[in-house]
């Protein structure tokens, strides 16, 4: 636990130190809050020309602007992500420190654990700028907070997926590009999956669009905690480490 | 304190080690020699826990490297061929994170930074980020994370490779003043090195183990044999190679003569004595009583140069004949600057 807590603190720092977290999370607050504003304009517009026509649709906050900007939110990540676990593994076999890793009385685990705990970390200072746009919501209006917070947690839940995603395919090679590239591949195609749904009902039809990430954070979004969904995330995210400590171990084996 | 039986390290088309055998005793330091490729770094890198053995044993301090490699791992302080420093920390934090992941903490981990600061002469350097430093302080923080925790067991791969040759004098010291401490193994493809700082050598070829002996035994095995440098003239103008050759031959207790140029009148010999004979005399006497000139007789004594491409065979000297590469010269310099 000691172990993971070093190696923790020193990827936040290389995340930190260099301009990687800065750079990624300026991007990610300009893009987002671009959404936001966006999301915001039509908003009020469509109050204002509703007054207009003496209509009263009830119109909702959550609904009509956090739910959308949180999936939105959910999918820029997607591109994000690779961004931030490209350089987890595939640096240190470059530079030769996996060496130093590996010949010091620290488990794999501790290591992988470390590395995919400081790269949540990172995910979560970009949700928190999320947080800062929603702050005007909160000074000129009463949005319901609890689907709210039910909504950190699933891009929580889901950022982890795609971080033990990115970490196992960083361990695959010397080559941060190719480690991005993968990552971000198998991020898309997880998205995409629930496509499938839409034109076929067979049985694997079916199992495909159960692994479609994207299906799974709708619950979320609405501001309901479903169990089948929180297993499947947990469930995505041991797969993922327990591959990158497989993977980890088999470079000893195979180098 | 290190003992190897029979280990074999095979990739997926080659043999990186082939069963080698060696020990270490307590305190020594040991030079690991061989060109490059011989498979020193892939032994290293099975003694410090990072790859497994294909076959054979490993144990260092008791514990094998298979079963306890916690245990190894503890114990040992590993330089590799690069050292692995990441550019973007600073060197005290670099030193206090590997203190960490060594299993320090505390008052023993600021007292243990501070020490190694001050052996390995980087306390002027150590609030500078690792990736602006030069290559000799690279070095240096090398070895100070290396010997942070104060392990038992040293292992250095070519730890002066790529330094100029003041970093390299003052690397060798700052390794000899370990070695009470610690025991040290290092690797070198570079001969001075281990006649500076070893007492004791292993030398691998091809993944073989070629021989493992002190520097000064080694030394002596050739020390009895005598070499010798002859040239020889004829008085009135021609002499014939071979029949200088056979006379040579005929000198009780050479061994071997070799016939090396013949420039204009002038025959250069090297004679090679039998262990323990002095041939010396008996060769001017020869050359003079055949009515021959004797132009220069001397001593050409086998450094460990020599033992070395000799038990590395001849192929190994073939080899550097045949690709005479940009490459390969400059390699050559770096070894008689060094």
């Amino acid at each position: 636990m000691r172990n993971t807590w070093t190696i923790c603190r020193k990827e936040l720092g290389s995340y930190f130190v260099s301009p990687i977290a800065y750079l990624l999370l300026t991007m990610f607050g300009v893009v987002f809050g671009f959404f936001f504003w966006n999301a915001l304009r039509y908003f009020v517009v469509a109050g204002i020309e509703m007054q207009m026509r003496g209509e009263s649709v009830p119109m909702n906050i959550n609904e009509d602007i956090i739910r959308p900007l949180l999936s939105n939110a959910s999918v820029i990540f997607l591109f994000l992500i690779p961004l931030i676990t490209m350089r987890l593994f595939a640096e240190e076999k470059r530079s030769g420190t996996i060496e130093l890793l590996a010949t010091s009385p620290v488990r794999d685990i501790e290591i992988i654990l470390g590395k995919w705990f400081a790269a949540l970390v990172l995910y979560a200072c970009m949700l928190l700028f999320t947080a800062l746009d929603f702050v005007f919501l909160f000074i000129y209006g009463k949005p319901d907070w609890k689907p709210m917070a039910v909504g950190y947690l699933g891009l929580l839940l889901q950022g982890g997926l795609f971080l033990a995603i990115g970490a196992f395919l960083s361990t695959l090679t010397k080559n941060q590009i190719i480690a991005g590239a993968l990552t971000f591949g198998v991020c898309i195609l997880l998205w995409v999956f629930e496509w499938v749904s839409g034109y076929e009902s067979a049985t694997w039809a079916t199992v495909v669009s159960y692994l479609s990430v994207i299906t799974h954070f709708d619950s979320f979004a609405r501001g309901v905690i479903d169990s089948k969904d929180v297993i499947f995330y947990l469930s995505g995210i041991f797969l993922g480490l327990f591959a990158t400590a497989r993977s980890m171990e088999s470079l000893r084996w195979r180098s | 304190m290190i003992a190897v039986k029979e280990l074999t390290k095979r990739y997926a088309r080659t043999t990186a080690v082939d069963r080698i055998s060696f020990s270490v005793e307590k305190g020594q330091i040991v030079g690991f020699l061989g060109p490059n490729g011989a498979g020193k770094t892939t032994t290293m890198r099975v003694l410090t826990c990072f790859l497994p053995p294909s076959a054979g044993t490993a144990t260092v301090a008791g514990f094998d490297v298979l079963a306890q490699p916690r245990e190894v791992k503890k114990r040992i302080g590993y330089l590799p061929e690069t050292p692995p420093l990441y550019p973007e920390m600073a060197t005290v934090d670099y030193l206090r994170f590997v203190g960490k992941l060594k299993g320090l903490s505390g008052a023993e981990l600021d007292k243990r930074v501070d020490y190694v600061l001050g052996r390995c002469f980087i306390s002027d350097v150590k609030q500078k980020l690792l990736g602006k430093l030069s290559k000799g302080y690279r070095q240096r923080v090398g070895l100070a994370q290396a010997i942070i925790h104060n392990p038992e067991v040293l292992i250095l791969d070519e730890p002066t490779a790529g330094l100029d040759p003041k970093q390299i004098n003052e690397t060798r010291d700052l390794i000899k003043s370990l070695a009470g401490d610690h025991t040290i193994i290092l690797s070198t493809h570079i001969l001075p090195e281990v006649e500076h700082t070893c007492e004791q050598v292993i030398i691998i070829n091809k993944g073989k183990l070629v021989a493992t002996d002190s520097v000064r035994n080694l030394e002596a095995r050739t020390r009895g044999v005598e070499a010798v440098l002859l040239e020889v003239a004829g008085r009135d103008g021609v002499v014939d190679t071979a029949v200088v050759q056979h006379r040579l031959e005929q000198v009780s207790g050479v061994a071997q003569v070799i016939a090396k140029e013949t420039k204009d009148l002038r025959l250069t010999f090297e004679v090679q004595s039998q262990k323990g004979q002095l041939v010396r005399g008996d060769l001017a006497r020869a050359v003079v009583e055949s009515g021959w000139d004797l132009n220069e007789l001397r001593a050409a004594g086998m450094s460990l140069e020599e033992i070395f491409l000799e038990l590395t065979g001849s192929e190994a000297v073939k080899d550097k004949e045949i690709e005479k590469a940009p490459a390969e010269e400059k390699e050559t310099s770096q070894e008689q600057t060094s």
